[in-house]
Parts: C-alpha cells; sequence; structure tokens
C-alpha cells in the first residue's frame, strides 16, 4: 500500500529523483493531506528539503488532475509535484 | 476534427490545416492556426507524459462548451528544440471566424498556464510570467 510520487522540472533537479514509492504507513503517521505529505517529505533528505522549502512556488496533481494543499492523498495515488508551468 | 497530440517529432502546419480544412468542408467558413515557436536560445522541453494529453484533451473539451467549433486540435512537443523550432500547434475551425479566433487564443491562454511542460533554457529553468496567468483569468 504506498503512494506514487512524481518530481518534475527544478524539483526533481533538487531532489535528485524523477520519482519515489511512499508507504501509506509513512504518511498515516502524520496528516494525509498535500500539505501533510510536503511536511513529511521534506524531512527526508537536504535536496527534499530544498525542494519543498517554499510550497508557494509548488503546484501539485493528484492522479494527474490539479488539486490544492487540502486535498486528501489516499491509497495508490499518484501525486506529482512541480513548478508553475512553463510551455506553449 | 477533435485531437490532440504530444510528441517529440516536428509537426507540419501545413498538412494538419490542409487535413481539417478538407474534414470540415463545406461547413467551416473559418480556420484559424497558432505556431508558437523558439525564440532567443535553444530549449529543453520536460513533460508529465501521464498529465500532458490530458490537460490537452480538457481544455479543447472546455472551448467545445464555450464556441460553437466544428473541429480544433492542439499538438505540443517536448524534447531538445532549436531556435526557431515550432513548440505548439492550435488549431480551431467554426462557421464564421469570431468563434475560431476566440477559441484560438483561450487555448493557448489556458494551455500555457496549465499544461504540465516546463522550458529549460541554457541558463536555466524558465520562470512562469504573471502575464501568462493574467491572460487565462480573462476567460
Amino acid at each position: 500500500m504506498s503512494v506514487r510520487l512524481l518530481y518534475f522540472s527544478w524539483v526533481r533537479e533538487r531532489i535528485g529523483l524523477d520519482g519515489e514509492e511512499l508507504s501509506l504507513a509513512d504518511l498515516t503517521a502524520h496528516s494525509t493531506d498535500v500539505a501533510g505529505l510536503i511536511r513529511l517529505l521534506s524531512g527526508r533528505s537536504p535536496g527534499h528539503a530544498a525542494a519543498f522549502a517554499d510550497p508557494s512556488r509548488l503546484r501539485v496533481a493528484i492522479n494527474q488532475q490539479y488539486c490544492g494543499f487540502d486535498a486528501r492523498v489516499g491509497d495508490g495515488d499518484e501525486v506529482a509535484f512541480f513548478p508553475p508551468v512553463t510551455g506553449g | 476534427m477533435f485531437f490532440t497530440r504530444v510528441q517529440a517529432e516536428p509537426f507540419d502546419l501545413g498538412l494538419e490545416h490542409a487535413r481539417m480544412a478538407r474534414t470540415l468542408a463545406p461547413a467551416a467558413g473559418a480556420i484559424v492556426s497558432f505556431v508558437g515557436q523558439v525564440r532567443e536560445a535553444p530549449l529543453f522541453l520536460e513533460h508529465y507524459p501521464a498529465m500532458a494529453g490530458r490537460q490537452l484533451d480538457a481544455l479543447l473539451a472546455d472551448a467545445r462548451r464555450r464556441w460553437p467549433l466544428l473541429g480544433a486540435a492542439a499538438i505540443h512537443r517536448y524534447g531538445p528544440l532549436a531556435v526557431g523550432d515550432p513548440i505548439v500547434l492550435v488549431l480551431t475551425a467554426s462557421a464564421h471566424r469570431a468563434a475560431a479566433f476566440e477559441a484560438a487564443s483561450f487555448l493557448m491562454d489556458w494551455l500555457k498556464s496549465s499544461a504540465p511542460f516546463w522550458k529549460k533554457a541554457p541558463e536555466g529553468w524558465v520562470e512562469a510570467r504573471a502575464a501568462d496567468d493574467e491572460a487565462a483569468a480573462r476567460w
């Protein structure tokens, strides 16, 4: 039982991973919303701390849909963190 | 005729336009096309594959609810791109020009502020512009 995390752009570069699996046991020990997930991830490494230092610069999608920091994270969800997009 | 594509390879505006024009004749009186291209310096376009196509599809569906479109297409590239290379193509078709012009503008504004692509220039990641969010918000 886990959550699949994906990182893009400078979030990926700061963390040094393009994604990782997180067990739900880790998650429920904290909060199960996006804000709680960010608090949990910030403690994983200096790279994570740098990536999540200013959440106002981050956008989040759960299962490929934009969501807010108060959105609930459930078992099996794909949660992506990235900066504001710059395509087009 | 409604479709989106996310691809590394170049697209052919003439071919896509001709195909839409042929398919939608004689109902379509207007086809608007927009091509965004790389300026100033080469870019690398990173994207979120599972979300990019879904987001473009959602924008097209939104445009169809707002304007009487006969057709619309959005094609967005990723990977390494040189100066002058085309990045994005938007096509909109309707009976009359106003809907096609407005829908094309709407699609580009929302694509720029919501489609999960990130530009990396030689000096680093391109910052999002507040003006792009404001352009999307006016719709």
